[in-house]
């Protein structure tokens, strides 16, 4: 099945919870958030929930910032920005 | 200086030096300026996990959270619901309950949507999130943000990696008698001598990024920067002499032929 996975297509393995795909992205568990479908999920709940056909999955963690941000490399998500373009930015 | 503590929300601060950690030349940098600046709170913001590379290091490998107070941004939010979801995201992501909340107002100042600002920052206070406003320099937005429960203000010195330094020092002045709450001044500050004199007019702290990791030599400037900042408020507790138009005599003339 295919999901949205930080705005780029990514063909997974059917009935794979968060927990599995984290996983088998090698991302740790600590100091990550995920959002399926806009809804913000708890870590308790990575192993239980089952991701789902056509799911929008964002994982979020920290990066370097002061304010603003723009000023280094990062992956846009924000809809509603003038600059929004859902792709890697790089020093603007 | 070891007992002038800065306490907010019931949190404990031992630096009024914060800072960012954005714009540096690589973690090993950061690392060390904020090491040499002395600063236990550390501004990040929250982005996207990088899933194609996954040798991409984490910027908390860098920075301990058990060490440091990670303070995580809302940069780069346009709008209440932004700034709201990156919050959100930044609590689940485990490191804090501490969100310091930007809603900017305009790509070309920075400056913030004092109005956005207020109406997200009700709606995470509801959620208990421990909520510090980057705002403008304005006594009335700032009082607003207290009177809803944000337990500190921070209203910026000019706009965000401006170098200005403090623009409009009357009305931080009016802030800081206002508020009775610690007033951080945020953004805007050049080098050594703005920090200093936000310390000197009376804020609790001071959190800067570029002034820092946009020096010629980011190291040096941090310790530049601890230094200004314990200067200024140890000038402000001692308490200025009052500017006066002409001279007064350091020394006695009694006793002169």
């Amino acid at each position: 099945m295919t999901i949205q996975l930080n705005g780029e297509q990514q063909d997974i393995q059917a009935g794979m919870s968060v927990a599995a795909l984290l996983r088998q992205l090698e991302i740790r568990l600590d100091q990550v958030a995920v959002e399926v479908n806009m809804e913000i999920m708890d870590k308790g709940g990575f192993e239980s929930k089952l991701l789902q056909d056509g799911d929008r999955v964002e994982v979020m963690s920290f990066i370097g910032g002061g304010s603003e941000g723009f000023d280094i490399g990062h992956f846009c998500i924000s809809p509603n920005h003038p600059r929004c373009c859902e792709k890697l930015i790089l020093n603007q | 200086m070891s007992n002038d503590r800065l306490t907010i929300a019931g949190r404990e601060f031992r630096s009024r030096l914060w800072v960012g950690t954005g714009k540096y030349k690589d973690f090993v940098e950061t690392q060390k300026a904020i090491e040499v600046s002395g600063a236990d709170v550390v501004t990040v913001a929250v982005r996207r996990v990088n899933i194609t590379d996954r040798n991409s290091e984490n910027l908390l490998d860098y920075i301990d959270p058990k060490k440091y107070t990670i303070l995580p941004n809302t940069a780069g939010c346009y709008t209440v619901e932004d700034a709201v979801r990156y919050a959100r995201l930044a609590r689940a992501a485990g490191v804090s309950d501490l969100v310091k909340l930007e809603v900017i107002g305009d790509e070309k100042t920075l400056f913030p949507d004092t109005a956005g600002l207020i109406e997200a920052a009700k709606i995470l206070i509801k959620e208990g999130f421990i909520v510090l406003p980057y705002t403008n320099d304005d006594p009335i937005v700032a009082k607003k943000l207290v009177d809803i429960g944000c337990p500190a203000v921070m209203p910026l010195a000019a706009p965000i990696g401006s170098g200005l330094g403090i623009r409009n020092p009357y009305n931080l002045k009016i802030i800081l008698e206002t508020v009775k709450v610690p007033v951080i001044v945020d953004a805007g500050v050049g080098t050594a001598s703005d920090a200093a004199l936000a310390m000197e007019l009376g804020a609790d702290a001071v959190l800067m990024n570029t002034a820092i990791a946009g020096a010629q030599d980011p190291i040096v400037m941090a310790e530049a920067m601890k230094y200004a900042v314990d200067a200024g408020r140890l000038a402000y507790r001692a308490g200025r002499i009052p500017r006066k138009l002409y001279a007064t005599a350091s020394t006695t003339i009694e006793g002169m032929l």
